[in-house]
């Protein structure tokens, strides 16, 4: 048998005293668990006292009323969220306040049980509460094993690639059924879009490619010496066609040969990727500076453009698998949002590290610091 | 007079193929590719019906979104189209109460739906 405790915080002795009631003999089974969930309720008559309980006892659940005397509820989410307690928290709350129950929501509380509740109501939120947490804490487990990461990365990536194809074939349905009748321009424009997609499909599937590479864990790279300013060079002539179509301008600004032991193919997926993104978020006519630099210990490798740039929210969730930034200014350019998750990826293969800096419509500036000697 | 459906969504194919779509059943279409768009929309216009993406610039965009159309115009029908739950296994549990309390949509529908089936439930949905 387990035991999650639960901590009611409400001033409403009612409230504690019927929570604990209704939930003195109750289950959870679940066909995942090995054993069945009981409960301890613990209570707090005031947001200060519910603090005082949570730093000690480490409750499982919070059933949390906001119209506390001192302290309002809100704040002691703030306080589990700031702590980053694993607890669950839901708050209880009055139909009328339903607006800031949406807002605590969005603030991390898990969900909200309107008050009054019947013991059905409250039954029903703390069962499906504790199977949540349950497979939280299984989904944890999991994670630190490695196996989660890999299941979220499939489904995403089937989502990714189907979205393509659910385009494409809606397209073929509508040629089929001659839906334009003889309006031979909006099939053209059909044609247009299912290429566009088509592309996107081939793009994220060369970048899977890289990253099933590195990923295969290559047990010894192919280390070499290699001329660093010359790949970017090549990788610079690569994108040259489709720098040309945005109308951007690549400056390669260091002649001089710089070299460093590293695998030539790797440190061409890092260039092709930052300059890429340096064209593809840039403005027309705008530019992109490349710098590379031999120091004491490390080669630095850094991309300016003078693009569309991003917030710090943004700039956070950069190298996530699969994240795109979504905004106005980003909405017709397509990538699989992949690229700058595998070169990350790459660079933490060398130890390295990589810095952002970016200012909203100004431009955006990637710098790769690799140390040399580093052994990988 | 016709009615007007709002369609939002973020992949700019599906959009134009759903507005082909929801016209074919005669409807007038208004759409907008993204959260911030539709809630620009929704501030002056009153749609009869709404069909939103669930995952736009945020995951939830399509949930705070009918939330939002719902706080404004009670009446008007939402139906959140995902592709989510098929293919991610990730679920909202959306039928049960508590979530009904605040998720509010009143009808999630696979995005690969026929379109006689999407053409049923629009009518259902605006009693017709």
């Amino acid at each position: 048998m387990a035991e999650y405790k639960i901590l009611v915080v409400d001033d409403e002795p009612g409230i504690r005293m019927g929570t604990r009631r209704i939930l003195q003999n109750f289950k959870v089974d679940y066909p995942f668990m090995d054993e069945h969930i009981e409960f301890v309720v613990l209570e707090a008559a005031t947001g200060e006292d519910g603090i005082e309980i949570i730093d000690r006892e480490m409750p499982d659940i919070i059933l949390l009323d906001n119209k506390l005397p001192g302290i309002q509820g809100v704040e002691v989410l703030e306080y589990v969220k700031k702590k980053l307690y694993d607890i669950v928290v839901v708050m209880i709350t009055s139909y009328a306040s339903l607006e800031l129950a949406v807002k605590a929501t969005r603030d991390g509380a898990y969900d909200f049980i309107p008050k009054p509740f019947t013991p059905q109501e409250l039954r029903g939120s703390i069962e499906n509460i504790t199977k949540q947490l349950f497979l939280k804490r299984m989904t944890q487990k999991m994670n630190k094993e490695g196996k989660l990461i890999r299941f979220q990365f499939l489904s995403v990536l089937s989502h990714e690639l189907k979205a393509p194809i659910n385009a494409i074939e809606g397209y073929v349905k509508m040629m089929n059924d001659r839906q334009f009748g003889d309006d031979m321009a909006a099939y053209q424009e059909m044609i247009d879009r299912m290429q566009e997609r088509i592309k996107g499909m081939r793009s994220l599937i060369m970048d899977l490619l890289d990253l099933t590479k590195i990923e295969s864990g290559k047990p010894v790279q192919h280390l070499e010496s290699v001329n660093i300013t010359g790949i970017a060079q090549i990788s610079i002539d690569t994108m040259r066609p489709y720098s040309i179509q945005k109308d951007v301008d690549i400056y390669l600004n260091t002649k001089e040969k710089i070299m460093m032991d590293a695998d030539p193919n790797e440190i061409e997926i890092i260039f092709n990727n930052l300059i890429s993104n340096a064209v593809k978020y840039n403005r027309n006519g705008g530019r992109v500076d490349v710098f590379i630099e031999s120091k004491k210990d490390a080669v630095v490798l850094q991309v300016s453009d003078s693009g569309i740039g991003m917030t710090d929210e943004e700039k956070a969730r950069l190298f996530q698998d699969f994240v795109r930034i979504k905004n106005q200014k980003t909405k017709n350019i397509t990538g699989s949002g992949l690229g700058l998750s595998i070169l990350k990826k790459i660079v933490d293969m060398y130890h390295g590290e990589i810095d952002v800096q970016s200012v909203p419509d100004k431009g955006t500036t990637f710098t790769i610091t690799i140390p040399v000697n580093a052994q990988t | 007079m016709k009615k007007t459906v709002l369609i939002v969504d973020d992949d700019m194919d599906y959009l134009f193929q759903m507005k082909i779509k929801v016209e074919q059943f005669g409807f007038e279409t208004i759409t907008a590719d993204g959260q911030k768009e539709a809630e620009m929309i929704i501030e002056t216009t009153r749609p009869d019906l709404a069909i939103l993406d669930l995952m736009m610039e945020n995951d939830d965009s399509g949930f705070i979104l009918a939330y939002k159309i719902k706080r404004k115009y009670p009446d008007v029908p939402i139906i959140i189209a995902t592709a989510v739950t098929a293919e991610t296994g990730m679920t909202f549990d959306i039928n049960s109460d508590e979530n009904k309390q605040w998720i509010k949509a009143d009808l999630f529908l696979d995005k690969g739906i026929r379109a006689d089936q999407l053409q049923k439930e629009i009518n259902k949905l605006l009693k017709i």
